[in-house]
């Protein structure tokens, strides 16, 4: 299975997806915003970072960048793409998927472990993958999820919403919002749901002694659904 | 030509920044302010001559790139 991870300049989670894809068996390629060609990939990843130093809005430069035109075509084409934290920013900022990211409601840079629950199940991303509950972890200052009311609905209808924040047990509750997103979206997909936009970093769960490993669940149903 | 361009967040979006210059506005005494609502300005210096051109052009800068409109407007103030 292969892999591209776009590097932007102020990237800085790429080679952390790097390792991950690699550790559950993606044959993975670094890819620079300035290629206009994608390499033949089954998954796209737009890694977290503050690409272009987060100027004007979060992921608004880096969605013009050269390469995403052709990101923004592969996904068209039902190609799988994946941004975390400032690659959802930067996802959203192509129109790939609904909303957008305001600051964190109470102006705080959050980084810590938080839950998320599963909420859609059918797309390739977590298909199969047995636990309802993860536990991954958010560092941004932009992670509030809001979008217009019709948006909502729209999303709510083709149940786009990928994940939601919760507590241990999976409850989605006020208190286990992080950042006044709407609804505790933690992340959600396109209407096809090959393209999926998330604020946790499943890449820095992978390593037992260091952190969870539930970010290690994720990938590995990854590659098995893409297989 | 110069032209200049205000960027604000649409009503129903919530503005954190504005709140918080808010509280620290009442906080220094002035207690009559209903609202504060933070937003962008930007003085773009371009080559066209042409008034009405200019102002399309910016225009189309604001709806690519300057402004995301699911939760911004933009107005094009000036032209000089």
């Amino acid at each position: 299975m292969k892999s591209a991870v776009i590097t932007f300049p102020g990237s800085n989670c790429d080679r952390d997806m790097d390792v991950a894809l690699k550790k559950f068996g993606f044959k993975n390629k670094m890819v620079w915003h300035q290629d206009v060609e994608l390499p033949k990939s089954d998954l796209v990843v737009l890694p977290g970072g503050f690409s272009y130093g987060d100027y004007l809005r979060c992921g608004s430069m880096a969605s013009k960048s050269k390469i995403m035109q052709s990101v923004i075509n592969f996904a068209n084409s039902g190609g799988m793409v994946m941004g975390i934290c400032n690659g959802f920013q930067i996802l959203v900022e192509t129109g790939l998927v609904p909303g957008v990211l305001l600051r964190n409601k109470y102006l705080e840079f959050i980084c810590k472990n938080v839950f998320v629950k599963i909420s859609d199940k059918d797309s390739a991303y977590f298909k199969n993958i047995k636990n309802d509950v993860l536990e991954l972890h958010i560092a941004h200052n932009e992670g509030n999820y809001f979008c217009t009311n019709d948006q909502l609905k729209e999303i709510e209808d083709n149940t786009q919403v990928a994940i939601n924040y919760c507590n241990n047990e999976g409850k989605i509750e006020k208190s286990s919002n992080p950042n006044g997103s709407t609804k505790n979206i933690a992340g959600i997909f396109n209407k096809k749901k090959n393209v999926l936009g998330m604020m946790p970093h499943p890449e820095r769960m992978i390593d037992p002694s260091l952190s969870g490993e539930d970010g290690s669940l994720f990938f590995k149903n990854l590659i098995n659904n893409i297989k | 030509m110069k032209i200049s361009v205000i960027i604000t967040l649409k009503k129903d979006v919530l503005d954190p920044q504005g709140k918080v210059i808010h509280q620290a506005l009442d906080g220094m005494g002035f207690n009559d302010v209903n609202e504060v609502r933070q937003g962008k300005y930007f003085e773009i210096d371009t080559k066209e001559t042409d008034p009405q051109k200019a102002k399309n052009k910016v225009e189309e800068m604001c709806k690519k790139l300057l402004a995301n409109l699911v939760i911004e407007n933009y107005k094009i103030i000036d032209a000089q």
